[in-house]
């Protein structure tokens, strides 16, 4: 038992599991069907940005399909009817996502639990019905046959494994950016602010500044999911933006672990792979998905790493009583 | 034969992980006004809110008229004639003084008339409409004790009725103490001002760290009342 | 009649009378939000799914056994009430002690499931259901046509807001709601059982938003997704107005209701989004909401 602790802690083990983690990631899409994969690494980023306001900084967003919608719609939009490159496409939908975001923190922001959520939620619940009725989004058709276009004039992105490691590169790069943000002074200030915000003020902290920025950063990446997502389907729909998707993204985050690096990008996983297979089982997806939200927050609400990081530590701790 | 109303043993209490009652004893006989004494933190409140069944996490013994507090639902323990005047006095800011009187429901018959209240406490009367917080203190303090007498309570623990109060209040509150004192109600008085104390009571007990460590009779007590300044760090 | 600002009259009133409808629905499930939050301090994300069950439990209740508009009226919210209060026995009492955003994501959870579980049985597409003969009709009021249903739902809302308004704000059982709000330990300790009237209160705004399902049930179609846009507008028109003030989401829910009315005249394609748009002027003005006093 304690050598496979010991295993489970050494730096050895910790290479070999990334390793084999990228050996997996590049063989991947010529086994597995890759377009799932891809939407995979969409709701990893969405879920792991949600995360930074809501597991880091302690907001709860419920609104966060607004951005990912919302940037969908856009990139969509230039990258059909204006032709314009992939990257720009890409952009345009973050910066959308980001001024959205400003203007929904401006609202919002001084505002604590439930009343932030209602807010968001609210606010979002607006960009849905913009959706619906504004011309460009087509309503109920949504945009379709989208163009991918090629990375930097150079790669034609309609193949789709060089989209798939478009994906996958820029996903990762947003998760680097995360993990940067929350080991950085910044991320320090928020988890400081989360678990004592009294404290953080009487420090002379501008809370409400830290958590804006927080939260426009996650509905930037949020955004970047987004476009991701719309320019491999290829397709951008009213689902995108609607609040069953900010209340499933929350999901994935808790379901993951709340607060933990690891957590939404675990949550996020078993989440897609479960709608995936419950979408040819014929069971109703959103009483399953509903059924296990009410589970999870009943019976484990430090989700699954939160359970799995607890339980190991307990163990090591019973292991070795004398390790602090 | 002493008539013993109040028997309480080995009585525990924590709040979460702190704990506060390291095991008190004491007892109480019908008809008496007994004090607990003691500095801040000795762990006044937390008998009485230990005794009413707020404070939950708790275990000894503490037995009222044959029946087990520990194990009364704490809705209930109100029923067997336990009447509580809470510290910062608990009146409602969403209810009107009218209201606040009338909240605490009938426990037994012989509770005191609204007529009564208001001949005992006329600084009550005519202010039914007016917000209970809106209130003075005193007269806060005066509405929190008039609520329970009505309820037919007829064991009342008094949490720091003084406190903070003028002392022309405090002799209103003194005299109304003496009325109850003569209709016959046993009392449990936690106070700080010692000299309120031995206008009051009958006997007092001096709480240190959540234990009681000594008791005095008033006579002893108004003979000599340096005895207790140790007790309270003077 | 005369035109205001180039509408005519005619259409202006119905549009308000419309929004009057509206209001109506917005103001039944707002103050159960209302009283639910104040008393258990939970977001009930599922009030909209309620709805819908309350409206389907009618429709259910007709179809397959035959039990007509004026039976379901009182047994559909029963129902849908018994319902809240095993969930609340079971679930909810479970997660006060936690940060209040586990009841909130309990309760999105249960709005799902409900949904889903209900169109996994009876599908999307809306199921009519017919306007009980004795409310069928119009009335003809000169300026405009109202159908008899319509104006009993606007008398049947207000009068079920008035008098739980004056249960809350005029009765012993209200003051002791109000009390156990404000200090539920000091409440219990005067002999009154609160954790049983935090159960109870749930199953009972619970069961209210049955009964504007039930109310509903001949004007809007009976489906799955009928409750879940209406919560997120009632949810805005709960910040509006302010959380925890009963009169004050009553009186907020009837105006918004006629302010999209107003909205729909003059400007239609914004009436979907104008509540939100006013959600956020007041909360730039008045953060706290028109009523509320929250910290």
């Amino acid at each position: 038992m304690s050598t496979l602790l010991t295993l489970l802690n050494s730096p050895a083990l910790k290479w070999i599991s990334a390793l084999s983690l990228a050996v997996a990631l590049l063989i991947a899409p010529f086994t597995v069907y890759p377009l799932f994969l891809m939407n995979v690494f969409c709701f990893v980023l969405f879920a792991s940005a949600l995360n930074l306001v809501l597991g880091y900084a302690g907001l709860l967003s419920l609104g966060h399909a607004a951005f990912f919608g919302g940037a969908a719609y856009v990139t969509a939009h230039v990258a059909k009817e204006w032709g314009w490159p992939f990257e720009i496409a890409i952009l345009a939908g973050m910066a959308f996502a980001a001024l959205i975001g400003l203007v929904m923190g401006l609202i919002g922001i001084k505002r604590h639990g439930i009343y932030f959520a209602m807010i968001t939620l609210a606010l979002a619940q607006m960009i849905y019905f913009l959706a619906v009725q504004m011309p460009f989004t087509n309503g109920e058709d949504g945009i379709q046959s989208i163009p991918r276009g090629t990375l930097l004039g150079l790669i034609d992105l309609s193949d789709i494994r060089a989209m798939y490691f478009v994906v996958l590169s820029l996903a990762l790069l947003g998760l680097l950016l995360i993990w940067r943000t929350i080991h950085s002074p910044f991320g320090h200030i928020l988890a400081a602010i989360r678990e004592n915000e009294p404290r953080a003020v009487s420090l002379g902290l501008d809370v409400a500044r830290y958590k804006l920025m927080a939260f426009v950063l996650s509905a930037t990446l949020s955004g970047l999911a987004g476009s991701l997502k719309v320019l491999s389907f290829q397709l951008a729909a009213l689902s995108n933006v609607s609040w069953h998707l900010s209340g499933e993204v929350v999901l994935m985050t808790l379901i993951g672990g709340l607060g933990t690096f690891a957590g939404p990008i675990i949550g996020s996983t078993f989440v897609v792979a479960l709608e995936h297979y419950l979408a040819t089982s014929g069971l109703p997806v959103s009483l399953v998905v509903g059924v296990i939200f009410m589970a999870c927050v009943m019976l484990f609400r430090r989700g699954i790493w939160g359970e799995a990081k607890a339980r190991l530590s307990a163990m090591m701790e019973r292991q070795d009583p004398d390790s602090h | 034969m002493t008539d013993h109303r109040l028997e309480v043993e080995d009585l525990h209490s924590w709040y979460g992980e702190s704990h506060i009652l390291h095991g008190a004893s004491f007892h109480v006989n019908r008809g008496e006004v007994v004090t607990l004494l003691g500095r801040n933190g000795a762990g006044k409140t937390t008998m009485m809110r230990t005794l009413m069944g707020v404070v939950r996490q708790r275990k000894g013994k503490a037995v009222l008229d044959g029946t087990d507090l520990l194990a009364t639902p704490p809705h209930r323990v109100a029923k067997l004639g336990l009447g509580y005047v809470p510290e910062e006095r608990g009146i409602f800011s969403s209810l009107t003084v009218a209201e606040n009187l009338v909240l605490p429901p009938i426990v037994k018959p012989g509770g005191m008339s609204i007529e009564d209240i208001h001949k005992l406490f006329p600084n009550l009367k005519g202010r039914d409409r007016t917000i209970g917080t809106r209130l003075s203190g005193g007269e806060q303090q005066m509405l929190a004790i008039a609520r329970i007498l009505r309820t037919g309570a007829d064991f009342i623990l008094l949490d720091e009725p003084t406190e903070g109060l003028a002392p022309v209040i405090v002799d209103d509150i003194a005299r109304a103490l003496g009325t109850l004192r003569s209709m016959g109600l046993t009392i449990i008085l936690v106070e700080q001002n010692t000299r309120f104390a031995t206008n009051c009571a009958d006997r007092h007990y001096v709480m240190d760290q959540g234990r009681i460590v000594d008791e005095f009779s008033n006579d002893a007590l108004r003979a000599d009342i340096s005895k207790i300044d140790a007790y309270l760090g003077v | 009649m005369p035109d205001i600002f180039g509408v005519p009259m005619v259409v202006l009133l119905g549009q308000i009378m419309l929004g009057l409808i509206n209001g109506s629905f917005y103001a039944v499930l707002s103050l159960g939000l209302a009283i639910i939050f104040g008393m258990l301090n939970v977001i009930n994300f599922a009030h909209g799914a309620l709805y819908m069950m309350g409206a389907f439990v009618t429709w259910i209740l007709l179809s397959t056994v035959g039990i007509n508009y004026w039976t379901a009226l009182f047994v559909a919210p029963m129902i849908v009430g018994l319902f809240g209060i095993v969930i609340e026995r079971l679930a909810l009492r479970h997660l006060y002690k936690v940060d209040h955003l586990y009841s909130l994501l309990f309760t999105f959870g249960m709005a799902l499931a409900l949904e889903g579980l209900f169109r996994y049985i009876y599908g999307s597409a809306g199921k009519p259901y017919p306007v009980p003969e004795q409310l069928a009709g119009v009335f003809k009021l000169g300026f405009m046509i109202l159908p008899v249903y319509r104006a009993w739902v606007i008398v049947a809302a207000v009068i079920v807001c008035v008098a739980v308004w004056l249960v809350i704000e005029k009765t012993r059982l209200g003051a002791w709601l109000r009390a156990a709000t404000e200090n539920p330990s000091l409440v219990t300790a005067f002999g009154i059982n609160v954790p049983l009237m935090l159960t109870l209160t749930y199953g009972f705004c619970v069961g209210l938003a049955g009964f504007a399902g039930v109310l509903a049930a001949p004007i809007y179609q009976v489906s799955p997704g009928m409750g879940s846009n209406l919560i997120i507008v009632v949810f805005a028109v709960v910040v509006i107005g302010g959380l925890g003030s009963i009169g004050g989401s009553i009186l907020t829910g009837l105006s918004l209701g006629v302010i999209e009315g107003l909205t729909k005249t003059f400007y239609p394609s914004a009436s979907t989004i104008v509540i939100f748009v006013v959600m956020a002027i007041v909360l730039i003005i008045r953060p706290a909401g028109l009523f509320g006093r929250e910290a």
